[in-house]
């Protein structure tokens, strides 16, 4: 048996019955990662010896933490204590943090083993993880197109078997988008439920860590083991996390499901639309209520993201000079010279793109313009969903306008970019939860997502309308021919 | 225009960026066709809204002010460029022939 095509909660049952060790998983992952890589391109890090010898050792012990011995990838804007960390980004080459970010501690004392890091557009800055300094990663589906981003190399991982889980972050889609795109669960939690101590930051009042899975109980597993309040990050609410498993296997019957018209206009896809509307007459099958809705704003969300995103992203690294740590260009004459020529030569395009963006949309003459009305207008996106939710227990959408894109379509021209994020950036304004399952797939075969939206701190409600569509279809059971 | 060649160049500076001549030529017109396509936002009346910065409802946060333990200077420097004595190594800042 193949272990790494399994999903994690088998894995476990399989671990407590002792058939298996987590070495044996360790191995089979090896296997396909050597036989998978070299096309895709998934990992920015990754060390065999290092991950053998780190499942040797736990199993040496008892084991009993929740995850068991199961193996995880890790996007490489999180921070693993004396493991590169660099964001797929020139200007920090070589960097091994000193310290793990609160998650990684988390799924240590749970018995995960870490495997590795996955690449990402450089920073997340992006939708297809083109702008990785290691290369672009390709779609397991479809080796010409990209798997979305900026997580596109957590995705990819997890759909081609070189993963069971892994961890993404998620600024304006970065979870929900690679998953949608790659045929995989992806779950942006509520702002606030998951620490960001130890997540390199891109728009502090946006990001988010969240689970990359290849089913609905795995993403509530692994939820479940990261969230919680944390005083090493003092925007991490303190608020009880529930068990997932035990609410997300009631029945959806009678819940009221919202489908906002806002997002089924416009350069949809076809067959994507069609896709979202067989999900939606499933939901209704299985007893849900669905009604048409409105989230009037809708149409600004991109326009303000891309504001107050690189805002946040110029002010939060400008960090990046070229003093505490990654790159120094050689032969220096003075400090001014030091940060400039640093940061030259450590960001690629699209950093440079956004924070000169953001740095525009703060500076003096240009701020009440751009960035205050920004996060005015961010007030009435906000209160569209408030309003909905007054409602609606979940609101439905697609989670990406198109399937996956190819490789290169996209990547000279930055606003068809920042427009593929269309329906996904509202949720990072508003702060709510959110999550892509698989739905369908396209004639030639590219996986299609669903978007599920919820109230603040209710993902227990959107992962069991996931996990109730989930268990009623066959499409998470697809895997790509690699 | 929203943003000019010469406006890309003084904010590319803020942002301490040195660019060459093509990257300036070439941001100058995708950040105008980005600040364009923003300028949808001039649309809404937002005269009497409140900006929100930050989606939770939450004030300062606050802690028992005591000394915790921190990570030792020799840890904090090990990825530094150039260091010297666990003290971070830079370029001379005051040029005193100037």
């Amino acid at each position: 048996m193949e272990l790494n095509t399994l999903t994690g909660h088998r894995l476990i049952e399989l671990l407590d019955k002792k058939d298996i060790s987590p070495i044996d998983i360790c191995n089979n992952i090896i296997n396909k990662i050597e036989k998978a890589e070299k096309n895709l391109n998934a990992l920015a890090h990754f060390d065999k010896e290092n991950s053998l010898e780190r499942c040797k050792n736990l199993s040496k012990t008892a084991r009993r933490g929740a995850l068991r011995g199961i193996p995880i990838f890790i996007k490489d804007n999180i921070c693993v204590k004396d493991e590169l960390t660099t964001c797929s980004s020139k200007i920090l080459k070589g960097f091994k943090p000193p310290y793990n970010a609160t998650v990684i501690e988390k799924l240590i004392g749970l018995d995960a083993v870490l495997m590795g890091k996955t690449n990402m557009d450089e920073f997340a800055f992006g939708s297809s993880t083109e702008t990785s300094c290691y290369g672009p990663t390709r779609n397991p589906w479809d080796l010409e197109r990209i798997p979305g981003g900026s997580s596109g190399g957590s995705a990819a991982a997890v759909s081609a078997d070189e993963a069971i889980f892994a961890l993404g972050s998620d600024t304006g889609g970065s979870i929900r988008q690679p998953a949608s795109v790659c045929g995989v669960v992806g779950l942006k939690p509520t702002y606030g439920r998951v620490s960001r101590y130890g997540l390199i930051a891109f728009a502090s009042s946006l990001d988010q860590i969240g689970p990359i899975t290849k089913d609905v109980e795995d993403a509530a597993i692994l939820l479940r083991a990261i969230s919680g309040h944390d005083e090493m990050d003092s925007t991490s609410a303190n608020i009880p996390v529930p068990d997932y498993m035990s609410g997300i296997k009631k029945s959806i019957k009678g819940l009221r499901l919202g489908i906002p018209k806002e997002y089924f206009m416009g350069g949809m896809d076809e067959e994507v639309k069609n896709s979202i509307k067989s999900a939606i007459e499933k939901l209704e099958n299985l007893g849900a209520v669905c009604e048409n809705t409105s989230l009037p704003h809708t149409e600004y969300a991109v326009s303000v993201y891309y504001l107050v995103a690189t805002a946040e992203a110029s002010s939060n690294l400008a960090r990046f000079d070229g003093v505490q740590y990654g790159l120094r260009p050689e032969n220096i004459k003075s400090i001014a010279n030091m940060y400039k020529k640093t940061r030259k030569e450590g960001f690629g395009d699209e950093a440079k793109r956004r924070i000169i963006l953001g740095t525009f949309a703060l500076s003096s003459g240009y701020y009440d313009a751009y960035y205050l009305k920004a996060l005015k207008v961010r007030t009435l996106i906000k209160k569209d969903f408030d309003e909905a939710f007054k409602k609606f227990d979940a609101i439905i959408t697609p989670t990406s306008p198109t399937a996956a894109f190819k490789i290169g379509e996209k990547i000279s021209d930055p606003l068809t970019m920042y427009l593929s994020d269309i329906f996904t950036i509202s949720a990072n304004l508003a702060g709510i939860p959110g999550i892509s399952i698989p739905c369908g797939f396209t004639k030639s075969n590219l996986p299609i997502g669903l978007q599920i939206l919820g109230k603040p701190f209710d993902e227990e409600m959107i992962l069991r309308i996931a996990y109730n569509y989930e268990q009623n279809t066959e499409w998470h059971k697809r895997r790509p021919q690699l | 225009m929203a943003i000019n060649r010469d406006a890309v160049k003084y904010t590319a500076n803020l942002a301490n960026i040195e660019l060459s001549d093509e990257e300036l030529d070439h941001f100058t017109g995708q950040l105008d066709r980005i600040l364009a396509y923003v300028d949808k936002l001039n649309t809404l009346n937002v005269t009497n809204l409140e900006p929100t910065s930050h989606v939770l409802e939450m004030k300062n946060v606050y802690r028992e002010d005591f000394v915790k333990k921190s990570l030792p200077a020799s840890e904090v420097i090990k990825n530094a460029p150039d260091k010297e004595n666990n003290l971070f190594k830079v370029p001379k800042i005051i040029d005193t022939e100037a």
